[in-house]
């Protein structure tokens, strides 16, 4: 299990990154952590023309907030945002997710920008994103731009990341006051793919749920989120009866394909119970 | 044989022997000695076959077929050879001229049969990942490279996928043997029919096993390096079994045997998966002759998905027959189990059947018994022998139906297998399908678990949480285990598989001891276990012994590693060698100190008088003497200070071991997991030599059994394609999932060998599926469900449930 | 094409190396094959088994998963290299004393996890443990003896040699 030739090239700047993707065409492709592009080369399941390694970027690896939100650089390691102070208190939905991410090993070296650009239909950082209407940051030969989660995770492992553009960062919208957060996934051992995930922020006044976003991971070709459930939430305290409600409009919300952990009617039941498990314990929260 | 004169010495809380204690005593057996010989595989020093240089080395790559059953329409490899670093690229008609083609039948079970297989198949694939033509290069990625640029054309024919319609035969994979039926056999007891028409309960269930793989750390691995001027070859190879290898390469290759020599690295597990014959290793091999250099091929773990031997696939009706008062009458088993498209050689894929029939029903005292097998082919990776072979079906068919019989009869599945295990003095026994029983201990083991385990607590708490709407089960799995094997299980069939093993043992000048044993070293400890044998036998310290195995050319010839046979059979030949160099060591003790032999002993390194322990000589002394100044011990004396002695099994065709273990566990009803909590064993395996390295062991097997029960699954579709062939789809078990495994230790030893030893390698595997099984199955019982599908996935509990 | 090779300069195990290598080779393969070091493992070559596990600027990866080229400029620790500056001392005594390890294939990468640990989290319990080497696969031991060494190492518990190498060889 040898990886194919390719060119390689270490990338000084930005500009070099995207002049390097531009000169190269399509099969060119961007070496970030390579925790999953260097499997898939191992397996000759990728054969890109040139890697451009972009470890030598500055200006990648900051976690800062701009304003109201967030920033994180594209080459942030997991391991980076589970120590980050910042994250835990601004963006906790994503602190608690960290820990789900694969092994120690890995999450040294695999950063957000890779998986978030990879867009694996069982990854955990797309659906947080979602969940939390963070903006995706990209940057290529027409300028810089900015894509909303929502618009961003297009279907199985597609992006609205052009071949000649970068994905150089994300930002999250830091919690506004009353925000529950939580995220919890279920997978058959520690560290692997989850048979599916959700990654939930409720917007609480008093006792009241005035907006929900339930992102569901693990369900979908791509980040699902789960409208009607949503719907059936808003406005109640929470209680049982919503929570039944919110299980029941999920049917509607989800229609996950099967794989070799769980068919799709096992993965609707799981989904189900996580909402439930999720809820309940964000109404005890404060 | 003489009844054993070496008393175990059991050290219950002496989990390390620390240095400066070895020098005070030098009786090892049953002490926890560190394998100080292992730390440089701490430092990452040990020598793993691809550690190994050798110069003008070719690494081979294998064309695979992609298909489960095709026919080879044309194979194309010029531009192959065409591309950089490409040493030659070989397919099947031309390996064939070096290596010649085997069956894996054997005489003794009868009726066997399967088709010819070649190192490199010839005209047809029978299996997805079989291998078609062969690319040597000089490094492995441009061997990899060329397999683009290799041009074949498929006639994709039907595969056999499904075991019962291979059973049928609609589709027969090889026409010339008539049906798919590699093996069949039936046996039934007299008064079979009518123990089942008369008894008041008979209960009948379906258990199903999916087939699962090995997947050792270490993937296959073999270099061989052909001497063409000699005529002779030298195999490095990561097997158990290094004189059966030599054997088959001598006469495939048609090299003479003592021109062969194989030799065994540090091993990175094995299993059993290592114990067999691999086309692609005769191949590698048949390409060093052709080629006329060194080939080394090591399986990446693809590979290994692909055509690691595969185990364990069955769909079993099994009936028992009791009395209302829980007694057992009897069992009645219909076993179907799915190999590959070729039987492997040499040991054949018919014996884990076998095994299935032997061992059913093995603790329990009823008298009928029935018991019907067929072996059919398919169209996906060969089967064959995987650590403890059989057993883990045979006891879960056991245990399982077991635990329904007590369920049916309201009776704690604790007493009613008390009230039908072989009693403790029964022996010896012979069982109903023909396997006889030295001594076992079912009864002592049953004890001494349900103390370690507070089982009235549990039953206790388990009640108490169930008001609470937490669930948890408690599964107990007794067992039968074979060891130390005779000629019974390969050799009479036909097969140039030792059952016996030799011990060279010698006394060094400088006083220590260097030991040859024909046993081999996976990581289990067997070269820790000889040391303490030898230096007990001869009156040494640990630190002052050197065990060497694994090389045809300098260690004894004998069987190997496999079916728990290293330390019972292995053992015994090093501590009768060890006693006869020490007698040897006395006679020239004698010499030199003119005293009776009678009255000297050898103690901590010393030749020292018997009744006083005062110091006589160091035994480096001795060996300045013997070695370098023979002028001066008398005029007929000849020193001897070489001795082998070999051992072999006679008088039982297996030394049965016994155990119990118990699983644990919590079952979530909503989301179907299953949570370990706790898992014990504890298991007879007579004189135990290191009781730290018995325990790992039995944890390590328990752990793969678990793997087995919860996780594992070789996922193939209809028309024979491995859909989960890396290790992100197949799930092994790893820490977090794990429970901590309590051991306990009964011991009765064996009176057939002096040491008294049996063997402790394969027990956990054996009765932990069923442990597991058991444990959910008492979980989800208020609920009326039930399962009996391995592996025991989350979706299946959810089933099981009525929930999805 | 013919093979892309690209200059690197790394230091592996205190010592600097400057070679032009295939940009294609992963770190494992350029330790074991121009290095020498076949200290680390190959046991899956998609990052699932650990037994591949080196330290990169004092933190465990997975070799099989970073390229050699992307080591340029950067630091590469060992099992050899940690065995040899004595790093590794206490816990390669505890885990013989506990017989923490059977084949000894895994063990150089589980080593490396069991430093980080030590080093990174001194408090963790058994089931902490576990959490933590769960990248790690071992198919011989189940587990338990490695948690029952780390445990020990952790705890400061075991025999007098492998408390006077642990205070000695930390830093």
């Amino acid at each position: 299990m040898k990886a194919p030739n390719f060119d390689y090239v270490r990338a000084g700047s930005v500009q070099q990154a995207i002049d390097e993707l531009v000169a190269r065409g399509d099969s060119a492709q961007i070496l970030a952590g390579g925790q999953s592009l260097m499997a898939m080369l191992n397996l000759r399941l990728s054969t890109p023309s040139c890697l451009i390694d972009i470890a030598g970027v500055p200006g990648l690896r900051e976690i800062e907030q701009v304003g109201k939100t967030v920033r994180i650089g594209a080459m942030v390691t997991h391991a980076q945002l589970q120590q980050s102070a910042l994250i835990a208190d601004q963006v906790p939905l994503l602190a608690q997710t960290v820990p789900h991410v694969a092994h120690l090993a890995i999450r040294n070296s695999g950063t957000i920008g890779g998986s978030l650009a990879l867009a694996d239909p069982a990854a955990e950082y797309p659906a947080v994103a979602v969940a939390l209407q963070a903006n995706i940051l990209l940057q290529g030969p027409r300028g810089a731009r900015s894509v909303a989660a929502d618009a961003f995770f297009e279907g199985f492992y597609r992006t609205a990341r052009q071949p000649d553009e970068i994905l150089v960062g994300v930002e999250f919208p830091i919690a506004p006051a009353g925000r529950r957060v939580h995220f919890d996934e279920l997978s058959r051992r520690r560290g692997d793919y989850a048979m599916v995930g959700l990654a939930a922020a409720l917007d609480f006044d008093g006792a009241r749920i005035t907006a929900a976003r339930l992102a569901y991971l693990a369900a979908g070709e791509r980040p699902v989120l789960a409208r009607q459930a949503m719907a059936a939430l808003v406005g109640t305290s929470a209680d049982d009866k919503a929570i039944q409600a919110a299980q029941q409009a999920l049917d509607a919300d989800l229609d996950p394909p099967g794989d070799l952990q769980a068919d799709p009617a096992t993965k609707k039941h799981l989904a189900r119970v996580l909402l439930g498990r999720c809820i309940q314990q964000l109404r005890q929260a404060t | 044989m003489n009844a054993p004169n070496l008393t175990p010495v059991v050290a219950e809380d002496n989990r390390v022997a620390k240095p400066a204690d070895t020098a005070a005593t030098t009786r090892y057996i049953g002490q926890s000695v560190p394998r100080s010989g292992a730390r440089k595989l701490l430092q990452g020093r040990g020598a793993y076959l691809d550690d190994i240089r050798v110069p003008r080395l070719g690494h081979v790559v294998f064309v695979r077929s992609p298909h489960a059953h095709a026919r080879i329409v044309s194979l194309n490899l010029d531009a192959a050879r065409k591309q950089p670093g490409i040493i030659a690229a070989v397919d099947g008609r031309a390996l064939a001229e070096y290596c010649t083609p085997w069956i894996g039948v054997l005489g003794h079970l009868k009726g066997i049969k399967s088709a010819e297989q070649h190192a490199i198949a010839i005209d047809r694939a029978c299996w997805q990942g079989e291998a078609v033509a062969a690319i040597v290069a000089e490094t492995r990625r441009q061997a990899e490279d060329a397999l683009d640029h290799v041009q074949v054309e498929w006639d994709v024919l039907p595969a056999v996928t499904d075991m019962r319609a291979s059973l049928a035969g609609e589709q027969v994979i090889h026409p010339q043997l008539g049906d798919n039926i590699c093996f069949h056999r039936e046996l039934v007891t007299e008064g079979f029919d009518e123990a089942f028409a008369s008894a008041d309960l008979v209960l009948e269930k379906t258990y199903d096993f999916a087939r699962h793989t090995g997947v050792t750390n270490e993937p296959r691995a073999i270099l061989a390096d052909y001497n063409p001027a000699e005529h002779s070859i030298t195999v490095y190879h990561a097997t158990q079994a290094p004189n059966m290898m030599q054997d088959i390469f001598s006469r495939h290759l048609g090299i003479p045997e003592s021109s062969v020599r194989v030799v065994c690295k540090d091993v990175g597990g094995s299993f059993g998966i290592k114990v067999h014959v691999y086309a692609d290793e005769m191949a590698t091999a048949a390409l060093s002759v052709m080629l006329r250099r060194p080939v080394k091929f090591i399986a990446d773990r693809m590979e290994s998905f692909l055509t690691d031997i595969h185990a364990r696939e069955h769909t079993a009706k099994v009936r028992i027959a009791c009395t209302k008062d829980g007694d057992i009458l009897g069992f009645d088993l219909d076993d179907l189990t799915g190999i590959g498209p070729y039987s492997v050689y040499p040991r054949t894929s018919g014996i884990e059947g076998n095994q299935v029939v032997n061992l059913t029903g093995g603790p329990y005292k009823h008298k009928q018994y029935r018991a019907n097998l067929d072996v059919v082919f398919t169209n996906k990776n060969v089967t064959c022998q995987y650590r403890a072979v059989g057993h883990p079906i045979a006891v879960a068919l056991t245990e399982g139906i077991v635990d329904e019989a007590a369920r049916a009869l309201k009776m704690d599945p604790a007493e009613f297998r008390r009230r039908n295990l072989i009693a403790d003095d029964a022996y010896p026994y012979t069982f109903p399908s023909g396997l006889k029983f030295e001594k076992l201990s079912h009864h002592q083991c049953l004890d001494k678990l349900l103390a370690a385990m507070d089982y009235d607590g549990l039953r206790a708490e388990q009640a108490q949480l169930r008001e609470k709407g937490i669930h948890r089960g408690i599964g107990l799995a007794a067992m039968i285990e074979v060891t130390n094997p005779s000629p019974a299980f390969y050799g009479v069939g036909g097969a140039r598989i030792s059952a016996q093993d030799g011990a060279t043992i010698r006394l060094d000048p400088a006083g220590m001891i260097n030991v040859l044993v024909s046993v081999t070293e996976q990581g289990q400890g067997t070269e820790a276990v000889f040391t303490q044998i030898a230096a007990t036998a001869v009156g040494v310290g640990v630190d002052k012994v050197r065990v060497v195995t694994g090389d045809t050319a300098i260690t004894p010839y004998g069987g190997g590693t496999w079916a728990s046979r290293g330390a019972g059979i292995g053992g015994e030949a090093v501590l009768q060698a060890g006693k006869a160099l020490k007698s040897n060591i006395l006679d020239i003790a004698a010499a030199i100190l003119s005293q009776d032999k009678a009255t000297l002993d050898v103690r901590n390194d010393q030749v020292v008088d018997r009744a006083t322990g005062e110091h006589k000589m160091p035994l480096s002394e001795l060996g300045r003497v013997a070695y370098f100044r023979p002028d001066t011990l008398p005029m007929n004396f000849q020193s001897e200070l070489t001795v082998t002695r070999h051992y072999t099994p006679r008088e039982y065709g297996f030394t049965f071991t016994n155990g119990i273990q118990a699983s644990l566990v919590e079952v979530d009803l909503d989301t179907g997991f299953v949570k370990l909590l706790k898992h014990w064993c504890v298991e007879d395996c007579g004189t135990v030599i290191n009781p730290m390295l018995v325990d790992e062991q039995i944890r390590g097997g328990i752990v793969q059994g678990i793997g087995a029960a919860l996780f594992e699954e070789c996922v193939y579709d209809e028309s024979g394609q491995l859909q989960n062939g890396t290790m992100a789809d197949y799930l092994v078990p790893m820490s977090a999932e794990m429970p901590d495994i309590e051991v306990g230790h009964v011991e009765t030893p064996t009176r057939t060998s002096e040491l008294g030893a049996k063997g402790a390698g394969e027990a956990g595997t054996a009765g932990a599926p069923a442990a597991i099984m058991n444990a959910i199955n008492d979980a989800l019982a208020p609920f009326g469900a039930n399962v009996a599908a391995q592996p025991f996935t989350p979706q299946r509990i959810l089933r099981a449930l009525g929930k999805v | 094409m013919s093979e892309t090779r690209i200059k690197t300069c790394v230091t592996v195990n205190g010592q600097s190396v400057e070679r032009e290598i295939p940009a294609r080779q992963h770190l494992v393969d350029f330790l074991r094959e121009d290095l020498g070091l076949t200290g680390s493992h190959l046991g899956c070559e998609h990052g699932v088994c650990g037994a591949c596990q080196v330290m990169v600027d004092g933190q465990v990866v997975r070799g099989c998963l970073t390229l050699a080229a992307q080591t340029d400029g950067r630091r590469v620790d060992t099992v050899e290299g940690l065995s040899d500056n004595g790093e590794l001392a206490a816990l390669q005594q505890a885990f013989l004393e506990h017989n923490a390890f059977q084949c000894g294939y895994c063990s150089s990468g589980m080593l490396l996890t069991a430093l980080h640990i030590v080093r990174n989290h001194p408090q963790a319990d058994r089931d902490e443990i576990r959490d933590l080497i769960s990248g790690n696969y071992c198919r011989c031991t189940g587990y338990h003896a490695i948690v029952d060494a780390i445990e020990t190492v952790l705890r400061g518990a075991g025999s007098a040699l492998a408390q006077a190498k642990h205070n000695g060889g930390s830093r």
